[in-house]
């Protein structure tokens, strides 16, 4: 249980998908013009993290592994089986979404299929893949069984939405300042993405 | 049949080096660039893969583009790609181990790259395979140079040194200089690239 509850926390404010480890940063710097938008992305990028990182998992220990259903080690194929498993669900999510929310589904656009290449989703399942390795008495990072899968995955997922959220919000309020103009949309988003990101590196020493 | 360096190929290959920038102006494929970049070696091997998976990927899907079902080209184009970077990142296990390791995810994250498919979306499947290959190659080198130069920035004030050999002499130590530590901190990278495209917008306002 306090396992699940530091890897919880460590998700989301330690190992942070954005300052941390800059996944998904194209649909991040693309969509985070308004806060609305922004949030239905980050929870269509979290609910996606949240099917295909366990069922990874899953693919990684069951099939992929020497203890798995062939008896021999495949990981050489994870990176094209984990990326299959990850187009076809973010066609499914897409197909849900269009049903049930036509303005959202209009409002995110291009990048809601997107999401298939988007790295924070690809890159949730390779930090997973990794933290199998790990042994759980020692670190507070390992994925030990499928429900620290869940809890990682949700972890990043929320980590994610507040990242993009937050540059949202600030990016709402620089719409009224003057930026030079050269390093006005882009360029400055950057850096005030480098600025948020440092002020996450005070979680670094957080342990639970 | 044109000369297999028209001007068309000629701008397909040189655009994206300068002007037409796929990380400073088109905003592709960050993830990476930021994440690799704490030293300029990991950055050389990171932009020559991508260089290699742009250019080969394509020339496979302007192969086979007459013949892909619209409907599920992306899967189609994931898959391509994601048997292009299984086999580098092997390679690269077998030649130079120590700076995959340092690279961990991120050659496996090459898949998602926003240049791979969207050099896939918008040349090769509506171009031949040699005019796909120079624009491959084009974008690859044009995100290279600026992994490298983010890198050298970084490694150079972080570490004092380029490539692993010190540069900042000694004197300049003893005088009182510090290295940045800062530097090698995720966060710069942002304000460095920040500061790049600033100039970069800067350069093509003014032309």
């Amino acid at each position: 249980m306090e396992h699940a509850l530091s890897l919880f926390v460590r998700s989301i404010f330690v190992d942070n998908m954005i300052f941390a480890s800059f996944l998904g940063m194209c649909s991040y710097l693309a969509v985070s013009k308004n806060v609305k938008t922004s949030f239905g992305l980050g929870v269509a990028v979290t609910f996606v993290l949240l099917i295909t990182v366990p069922a990874n998992y899953l693919l990684q220990t069951k099939v992929l592994s020497e203890d798995g259903i062939f008896g021999q080690d495949l990981t050489y194929l994870s990176f094209i089986l984990f990326i299959a498993v990850i187009a076809g669900i973010v066609q499914l999510v897409e197909m849900i979404v269009e049903r049930f929310s036509p303005s959202l589904y209009s409002a995110l656009g291009i990048f809601l299929p997107l999401i298939a290449v988007n790295c924070a989703i690809m890159g949730g399942c390779l930090f997973m893949q990794q933290r199998i390795l790990m042994d759980p008495a020692t670190s507070s990072q390992a994925i030990a069984n499928i429900g620290d899968a869940f809890i990682y995955a949700l972890g990043s997922g929320i980590g994610w939405l507040l990242a993009i959220v937050a540059l949202a919000a600030i990016r709402e309020k620089m719409a009224y300042t003057n930026v030079p103009k050269p390093l006005r949309g882009l360029g400055i988003t950057f850096i005030t993405v480098g600025l948020m990101a440092m002020a996450f590196m005070c979680f670094s020493g957080l342990n639970i | 049949m044109s000369s297999l360096f028209s001007k068309e190929n000629k701008q397909a290959l040189l655009q994206p080096l300068g002007f037409d920038n796929p990380i400073l102006v088109q905003v592709l494929g960050i993830c990476s660039a930021l994440a690799v970049t704490s030293q300029v070696e990991p950055s050389i091997v990171m932009g020559l893969s991508v260089t290699v998976i742009t250019a080969f990927s394509n020339v496979i899907i302007s192969l086979i583009r007459n013949t892909i079902p619209a409907r599920i080209r992306i899967i189609i184009q994931l898959v391509v790609v994601a048997a292009l970077v299984t086999i580098v990142s092997m390679i690269l296990k077998a030649f130079a181990y120590d700076v995959s390791v340092s690279l961990s995810v991120y050659v496996g994250l090459i898949i998602t790259n926003c240049i791979l498919m969207g050099r896939l979306e918008a040349f090769a499947m509506s171009n031949g395979p040699w005019a796909s290959f120079l624009d491959g190659v084009g974008n690859g080198v044009g995100y290279a140079w600026i992994l490298i130069v983010v890198g050298a920035v970084r490694e150079l004030f972080g570490n004092g040194t380029l490539l692993g050999f010190t540069v900042i002499p000694q004197a300049a130590y003893d005088a009182g200089y510090v290295n940045n530590g800062m530097m090698s901190m995720p966060a710069m990278a942002m304000i460095i690239l920040g500061c790049i495209i600033w100039a970069h917008r800067a350069w093509s306002d003014a032309k």
